[in-house]
């Protein structure tokens, strides 16, 4: 189980329904808001998370984060499947 | 305690914002459970607030840092409202989850409220073999309705939750409610072991099971983890009066969550009221900040300071908050104690007493105290 290299990359990562990204005003942060679970996310995984549409491909936005971050698409792909992986295993993302 | 302290900046910051909101929106409930966490001693009708005051609490809520509402009674069902309550916190931001036994909803309801914006369920079984879950809840054909929730919320597209309250009559089949939760579509389970207060506490001689079964439960749904990994979520809520620490009661007192009765009574933890000379404040009177920062309920227990030993000088202080008040009040007298479920408090040998009077051997195990109010008063 786990094993991030697995998703390839023509999944579409999709958010669920119930599984939602919220600025908190109060904390002024991006937080993942699912069934009794709140996830802290940084700058870098609120970006992922904004692009996990069920439309963009993995490949599609490992690039798009590349360009924008101009950054090794492969150390970028790397983290955007442990964290994909992590939250799909939490049941947070489907993939 | 520092209880007409005005709210101060120093305050607001040193106290975090809620993250979580129990609405027990009625205590009205179809079933009649015997470990239902309601007070036994309540007046269930009448007296409920109304649909404004709580979409005011719910925007009040949202305005203080509250993120996820749960929904939850009683049956929240039983109020006529809970489409309009639900739309209401999806207005103002505010993450939606229904707490429900199921009896009550309708294919119809259920669309409403996922129209509404509402964004989980979790959904009470009482057993996975119908004639056991319906007498335990007292309820002939509850299991069956249950069945249709669970699909109506999947047609819904809505993430579902099972929790099973675990006890003597269905212990032998707790790893199989994982099971069940996965057949009927649930992406998360909570396998949850009865704490004993409330109605559970009135029961616990009929729902104790042994340290056997409990060890045999425990170790089947542990195993059953790496089974289901990424098809469902088990959160495991190991039992009392086996451990060796307690757990923190609501994660500390007045540190993540509150809950507020049906007639807006706003409390650190569900059994707080039965606390001797603790002052809680109504929503009909303040605001639910002010409650948060000043109410004498909240400030009471919130911190170390208030600690007598063993825990004053504990390592364990941050972690487990010294345990449950009202497990240490139930159990030794005063609330302040630290909570005897701990080996290291004075009277753990109460714990252990309880705990060895359950072996198995017992012959005169009780039939349930149903979950049943005096109706005195005609229905409004
Ligand atoms: S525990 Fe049972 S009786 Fe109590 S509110 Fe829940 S479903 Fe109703
Ligand atoms: S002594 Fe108090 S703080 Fe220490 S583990 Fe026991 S209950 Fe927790």
């Amino acid at each position: 189980m786990n094993d991030t290299a697995v998703i390839a990359d023509t999944v579409k990562p999709r958010l669920p329904r119930g599984v939602r990204l919220k600025h908190d005003d109060t904390r002024n942060e991006w937080l993942l808001l699912a069934p009794e679970r709140v996830v802290k996310t940084d700058l870098i995984a609120v970006e992922i998370l904004k692009r996990c549409d069920g439309v963009a491909t993995l490949g599609e936005i490992v690039a798009g984060l590349a360009d924008q971050f101009k950054a090794d698409p492969g150390r970028i792909a790397a983290d955007v499947r442990a964290m994909l992986g992590e939250l799909a295993a939490k049941r947070m993302v489907d993939l | 305690m520092n209880a007409l302290q005005s709210p101060s900046e120093s305050t607001a910051k040193r106290i975090p914002a809620p993250v979580g909101l129990l609405a027990e929106l009625t205590y009205r409930c179809p079933l009649a459970c015997p470990y239902c966490s309601n007070p036994v001693e309540a007046e269930i009708r009448g007296g409920e607030l109304d649909t404004e005051t709580w979409k005011r609490v719910f925007s009040e809520a949202a305005e203080i840092g509250v993120l996820h509402a749960h929904l939850s009674g009683g049956e929240p069902a039983a109020r006529r409202d809970l489409v309009e309550i639900v739309a209401h916190c999806t207005k103002v931001g505010v993450y939606t989850n229904l707490i429900t036994s199921g009896v009550g909803l309708t294919e119809e309801s259920m669309k409403q409220l996922a129209d509404a914006g509402l964004e989980h369920v979790q959904l009470s079984i009482q057993d996975a073999n119908a004639a056991s879950a319906d007498h335990i809840a007292g309820y002939e054909g509850a299991f069956a309705r249950k069945m249709n929730v669970a699909k109506w919320v999947r047609e819904c597209g809505l993430p579902l939750t099972v929790n099973a309250v675990i006890h003597r009559a269905n212990i032998e089949r707790a790893g199989r409610m994982v099971e069940f939760a996965v057949e009927l579509g649930a992406r998360r389970v909570e396998i949850a072991h009865t704490q004993y207060y409330a109605w559970a506490l009135v029961n616990r001689k009929a729902l104790m099971p042994t340290r056997a079964q409990i060890e045999k439960a425990v170790a089947e749904v542990e195993a059953l983890r790496e089974v289901y990994a990424g098809k469902i979520v088990i959160d495991h809520v190991i039992p009392d009066y086996y451990a060796t620490y307690p757990k923190a009661c609501m994660g500390g007192w007045g540190k993540r969550t509150l809950n507020i009765t049906p007639r807006g009574k706003v409390l650190p933890c569900h059994a707080s009221e039965t606390i001797p000379g603790l002052e809680h404040w109504n929503v009909n009177e303040h605001s639910l900040g002010d409650i948060w920062w000043n109410s004498p309920a909240f400030n009471a227990f919130r911190g170390t300071d208030w600690m007598p030993e063993p825990c004053r000088s504990c390592a364990r202080k941050e972690i487990d908050y010294g345990g449950c008040r009202c497990q240490a009040l139930a159990l030794t007298g005063d609330a302040r104690n630290a909570d005897p479920m701990c080996h290291l408090s004075p009277h753990h040998d109460k714990v252990e007493q309880i705990a060895a009077t359950f072996d198995g051997t017992e012959t005169d195990i009780p039939p349930y105290v149903y979950r049943r109010y005096k109706t005195k008063t005609p229905a409004e």
